[in-house]
């Protein structure tokens, strides 16, 4: 018999605790501050053109909101699959999937070009827009969550945890499906239009996600005091590692799909040869520091115990995440739309050419403070409701009462 | 005398006659018109086609359009808006170079339509696809998804605006079809400065009515769609293209 976890809120009066709070607060600030002047000025002043329309704030945000899903993990794997070792950090799992989306959306509304009528967006409908399906999936998502995390709480509703997260979890696959539809259904862009990429952010969610519930973790316990099993942490890493594979097969397919297809041979070149920027960053960031790096961490025998390697790993994962999303998101942009194939093409709109694209600070800033919120959303859940467990055991051994 | 009495009182019965029926006869015309309250009618469908043979060095197109529609650079192509841009084709096995007006394609199957969340961009019963600057939240997915580049978003403040074109920052817009001049009855105004200036490479007309000069045109010469493997069925067509 499991014995029973015993939760409390984090104390959250130490001058770490504070100092942290500050930080979270001044990023937040100078979010504020950058998405005001996008605004005011217009977003010429951002490193995005008619080309590159999206930018660095859609890769923060799509990342946070991919890896939102994926942070539900731990709640599914502990409610949906029935492991009771997972069920102490379901809390925690449910939150950050709460908190990183709503620090994805964040961002995504402020870079809009007119924020103002975010009223417009949710009174006007086209329904064949994946835009539009995907307002109701994260709006549905955060109701869902927040009912599944009432679940965990109040004793009296436990007995309805179970259906309620397999409510949830499916919530996700198609949340995460709608989220890789945006990009997939782009008829008109050569580097996406491809149904892989539903799966493949689901994928990508479960590996994001899972990384930075696991630094969260950590660092909690670390900055708290908690003690958390061995086990526990030896099978998240393993499962991490699964994951981080699956995206490095999903990658790989998707370029081997289009390198089979004679007329998506520039493509496979651009993101693979020469991209420039893109290129190396698929490399470097995505396949080595993203897939290769957390591979080699997790599972070489010498670090499969050791807290530090699990925490580079998902560290790893977080920067080869960011790395992807920057690749896919404006790579795919800056690769040229053919409209006119077997031609070489100029105009002065730059047609036939890659675009070029730096990001600029406010849109760092901006894609920063959606990190900010989510994480401070999630100090300040942390230090009202009890969350975390006091510890979190081993089967068989509780360290609570050790 | 006689006979020029009966020639006024002749005159005069024809003078009333034409006085009774003229406002009738202005009448039938004036059904024909479509007011300006009247809504965009199905019966049409308003398109373009551009003969690349006859298309040359020259921009007066683009100058024509900005002009009209008070579209103003900052001497930042990059962000600037341009509602019809000049494109230079080099074949690469022949080397064969050819010039041609790329604008909104105004497409039956518009994919921007299909991807706005808001409904903001939308079709007209005629075939002008248009932004609504009203409900349009400025996401910029319509422009990820159009195959031609033809949607431009508002990057910076807007300045000498035209009381017939109503643009706005951080909204997304694109070539119209001078739907204000169409409503008028006449044609866009990049037609009328190629007609005018240029090579007369563009037609203007409904595709719908048999008579018209376009319609008949592509009844009779071959023509094709840019990106026609995506099937969107755009209302600018182009002649000459290698």
């Amino acid at each position: 018999m499991t014995p029973p976890v015993h939760y409390r809120e984090i104390e959250g009066r130490s001058s770490g605790f504070w100092s942290l709070v500050a930080i979270l607060g001044l990023f937040i600030a100078l979010a504020l501050g950058a998405a005001w002047r996008m605004e005011h000025e217009g977003h010429w002043i951002t490193g995005m053109s008619n080309r590159v329309v999206w930018g660095v704030p859609h890769v923060f945000a799509v990342f946070l909101i991919v890896a939102a899903s994926g942070a539900l993990n731990v709640a599914s794997v502990a409610s949906v699959f029935g492991r009771s070792l997972y069920k102490p950090l379901a809390r925690l799992s449910g939150l950050l999937a709460i908190a990183l989306l709503a620090g994805g959306l964040a961002v995504l509304v402020l870079d809009l070009g007119r924020p103002d009528r975010m009223v417009v967006a949710m009174t006007h409908y086209n329904f064949k827009s994946i835009f539009a399906w995907n307002i109701f999936l994260y709006t549905g998502f955060l109701a869902i969550v927040a009912a599944y995390l009432w679940t965990m709480f109040e004793r009296r509703m436990n007995a309805h945890t179970a259906p309620v997260g397999m409510a949830a979890f499916i919530w996700r696959l198609v949340l995460t499906t709608g989220t890789g539809s945006i990009f997939g259904f782009l008829v008109a862009r050569d580097a996406y239009n491809s149904a892989i990429l539903a799966p493949m952010f689901i994928i990508m969610s479960l590996d994001f996600g899972l990384a930075i519930f696991l630094l969260v973790l950590l660092a909690a316990a670390r900055g708290t005091g908690r003690a958390i099993g061995g086990e526990i942490l030896g099978r998240l890493g393993g499962l991490l590692a699964v994951f981080a594979a699956a995206v490095l097969y999903f990658a790989a397919i998707q370029q081997l799909t289009n390198a089979y297809i004679a007329r998506q041979h520039e493509v496979v070149r651009f993101f693979l040869v020469d991209g420039g920027i893109y290129t190396a960053l698929f490399w470097f960031g995505q396949v080595a520091i993203g897939g290769v790096a957390p591979l080699v961490l997790l599972l070489a025998p010498a670090w499969r115990k050791s807290r530090r390697a699990l925490a580079l790993a998902s560290a790893c994962v977080v920067a080869g995440g960011l790395a992807q999303m920057y690749v896919l998101i404006i790579g795919g942009q800056a690769y040229p739309q053919v409209v006119f194939p077997d031609h070489e093409v100029s105009s002065s709109a730059f047609d036939g050419v890659v675009a070029s694209y730096a990001p600029s600070l406010p849109e760092v800033l901006l894609g920063l403070g959606g990190v900010a919120l989510a994480l401070m959303l999630t100090v300040v859940a942390l230090r009202l409701l009890p969350f975390l467990p006091q510890a979190i055991a081993d089967p068989g051994r509780d360290p609570a009462h050790a | 005398m006689n006979g020029s009495r009966r020639q006024v009182l002749g005159l005069g019965a024809c003078l009333a006659a034409a006085a009774a029926l003229a406002p009738g006869l202005r009448l039938i015309e004036l059904a024909q018109a479509r007011s300006p309250e009247e809504a965009a009618s199905k019966l049409q469908r308003w398109g373009l086609l551009i003969d690349t043979a006859k298309c040359g060095e020259c921009d007066d197109c683009v100058t024509a359009c900005h002009e009209e529609n008070g579209v103003k650079g900052h001497g930042r192509p990059a962000t600037d808006s341009q509602w019809i841009r000049k494109v230079n084709l080099k074949d690469k096995r022949t080397g064969f170079a050819q010039t041609l007006p790329v604008m909104c394609q105004h497409c039956e199957e518009a994919p921007c339509i299909d991807v706005c969340p808001t409904g903001a961009s939308m079709r007209r019963a005629d075939g002008i696809v248009l932004v609504d600057k009203h409900i349009c939240i400025g996401c910029r997915y319509c422009v990820m998804a159009c195959p031609f580049g033809a949607r431009q978003f508002v990057h910076e403040k807007t300045t000498g605006q035209k009381a017939d074109v109503p643009r706005g920052q951080g909204t997304v817009e694109a070539c119209t079809l001078c739907v204000h001049r169409v409503d008028r009855g006449e044609e866009p105004a990049c037609v009328s400065a190629c007609q005018r200036d240029g090579g007369k490479a563009m037609t203007f007309g409904d595709l719908k009515d048999p008579d018209s000069a376009i319609a008949r045109r592509l009844k009779s010469e071959r023509s094709t769609a840019l990106r026609a493997d995506l099937a969107l069925d755009p209302g600018v067509r182009y002649q000459g293209l290698s």
